[in-house]
């Protein structure tokens, strides 16, 4: 009876426990969503004090907060695609190619990932500096790139390499060129790594605070916004931003989580043999 | 290349298949690689070195006037002898922090891996879903959870936990809160991935061998998790120790981390010899520990 009882109450134990740290992760979520409704008494309050809808009604109330916005949103598109580029191609050539200083290439792109940001942040402020180049919005666009691309490398190399090789010789020994081999088999096979990495990468990059911090100059971004208003006072349409964020990143999950879903559906009446191929193998 | 091993031998004495085309460019590799590892020699590896050289500075320089390279190597025990309190504090409210998520995190791992089922997805969304928003308005919403007019002071006022005038905001205890819940994600999603890979038929033979559920615990899914664990505790304790975010939100000067005083040192201060040397004895620091921690831990495949 005894190891029955503790099994039953190991069971119960760690889900509770589970819950209640899941709480204790959501509870600053819930907090940022009901103070984007709320009307503080005081510039440097950040007590619930009356419900309004006046944040969600006019969120740029505060016109240099939605300045912020805007820039952070043009840096991230603009490191979003150059290293979403740079990084899936290295992926490539890691994945799919045999070549002298792999260690040494992989060692690049580890250590970008294991280094503070800190220390990052830093070292780049030093070089501008001593290489006389003024800061603002391109060294930012500079940085972001850079510790992106290791994020990326790291994402597009796992789909490629969980990827079933078999299909692209099966593409050549029907005669595919390589060219068309790459664009009708391999591409579309690895973009759904490639778009969570664009993803990531985006994200990585809107949401970054130190190293864009040292690299700013007088340029302002939504993380440096909120920092240099923590000092002043927070406006609460940054509540409302920060709800906005979520909302949008939670319906992207959901729709790639039904299209995925939907997707697999499809697929296995078609092409069972393709699907389990494929299945294996990730 | 690597598509060659999978040509089946047998049929090799026939004329190659087209796929074998592929092995012909030999710097295709190299021209793939080399606008990604340009940019990262150019702005992660030059700039070390360009740090490096910048906390050997002479530190009577100013950014005005102009600094020399004496390599003026007292510019590291002055700045340690300065300030060795925010060394030491950084590394204890991680570490503290850690525990704390260590605590929490494994059996939300364990769960999520074992027990959850068909909800395991959805716990996977509610981990990582407070990284959709905004790091700073997290934090700054933990002023609000612990602000002194709010419930849970109130409560602990009121069963005496705190004293009546008793704050949890600008405390120790408020900063190691906000490093715990800010890197939590970060641990368990690689201790998930460990947990989940994990043969409940050897928790089974263990427990019909006659372990008790802690010694099955403590022999088998603990070791088996440890790749997990390694690689959780590092992507916690890195990010955690050079954090200045929760001590500057959360916290007031007395809680002030290393991070604070290399902020203060470059953006503030412009005394770029000491900020070097101490953003150099920071990564110093984390390598030494990443090291030892990976000899004692016997794992070398972390990432």
């Amino acid at each position: 009876m005894s190891a029955r009882f503790w099994r039953w109450l190991a069971d119960r134990w760690v889900m509770a426990v589970a819950l209640l740290v899941l709480g204790y992760l959501s509870l600053p979520i819930v907090v940022v969503a009901g103070l984007s409704f709320n009307r503080p008494s005081s510039r440097l309050s950040y007590d619930f004090h009356e419900f309004t809808l006046d944040n969600w009604r006019n969120p740029c109330a505060t016109s240099d907060m939605c300045d912020a916005v805007v820039r952070s949103v043009q840096i991230g598109f603009l490191a979003t695609a150059v290293s979403t580029v740079l990084g899936t191609l290295m992926a490539f050539a890691l994945v799919r190619h045999r070549f002298r200083g792999r260690a040494g290439i992989n060692v690049l792109i580890f250590l970008p990932m294991a280094t503070p940001e800190l220390v990052m942040g830093t070292s780049l402020l030093a070089l501008f500096v001593a290489a006389g180049v003024p800061q603002g919005f391109w060294t930012i666009v500079i940085a972001h790139v850079m510790f992106c691309v290791s994020f990326v490398v790291v994402t597009v190399k796992a789909r490629l390499a969980g990827m079933d090789s078999r299909l692209e010789e099966a593409a050549m020994d029907l005669y595919a060129s390589e060219w068309q081999t790459f664009r009708r088999v391999t591409l579309p096979l690895v973009l759904p790594g490639i778009v969570a990495a664009a993803l990531l990468a985006f994200s990585l990059s809107f949401d970054d605070f130190i190293i864009t911090n040292f690299n700013a100059g007088t340029t302002v971004t939504f993380p440096m916004y909120v920092w240099g208003a923590a000092q002043r006072g927070i406006p609460p349409q940054v509540n409302v931003i920060g709800t906005a964020m979520f909302a949008i990143a939670l319906l992207l999950v959901l729709a790639s989580t039904l299209r995925g879903r939907r997707a697999r559906r499809a697929a296995l009446p078609v092409a069972p043999a393709v699907g389990g191929a494929a299945r294996r193998r990730s | 290349m690597s598509a060659l091993a999978h040509v089946p031998t047998g049929q090799s004495a026939a004329a190659p298949p087209p796929s074998a085309r592929r092995g012909r460019h030999r710097f295709l590799p190299y021209l793939l690689l080399l606008p990604g590892a340009a940019w990262l020699l150019l702005f992660f590896a030059l700039p070390l070195v360009q740090l490096a050289a910048a906390s050997l500075y002479d530190p009577s320089g100013s950014l005005s006037t102009g600094y020399a390279l004496t390599f003026a190597f007292g510019n590291y025990p002055d700045a340690l002898a300065a300030y060795w309190p925010q060394f030491v504090r950084s590394f204890g409210y991680a570490a503290l922090a850690l525990v704390l998520a260590l605590l929490m995190g494994y059996p939300l791992a364990y769960a999520i891996a074992q027990k959850a089922g068909r909800w395991k997805n959805l716990l996977l969304v509610c981990v990582v879903a407070p990284m959709f928003t905004s790091f700073l308005v997290r934090t700054l919403a933990w002023k609000t959870i612990l602000s002194d007019n709010g419930w849970f002071v109130g409560v602990l006022r009121d069963v005496h936990l705190l004293a009546p005038d008793g704050r949890l905001l600008a405390t120790p205890f408020a900063v190691v809160l906000g490093l715990t819940y800010n890197f939590l994600p970060f641990l368990v999603l690689p201790l998930y991935a460990s947990l989940e890979r994990l043969d409940r038929r050897l928790l089974e033979a263990a427990s019909d061998l006659y372990a008790s559920p802690v010694r099955a615990f403590r022999r088998v899914t603990l070791p088996l998790s440890m790749p997990g664990l390694v690689a959780g505790t590092l992507l916690f304790f890195i990010p955690a120790s050079g954090d200045y975010i929760n001590a500057e939100l959360l916290g007031t000067p007395n809680e002030y981390m290393i991070g604070n005083v290399i902020d203060s040192a470059f953006l503030v201060r412009l005394d770029y010899p000491q900020g070097a040397a101490l953003s150099f004895l920071l990564m110093a620091a984390m390598l030494a520990v990443v090291f030892v921690y990976l000899r004692r831990a016997g794992t070398e495949e972390v990432l």
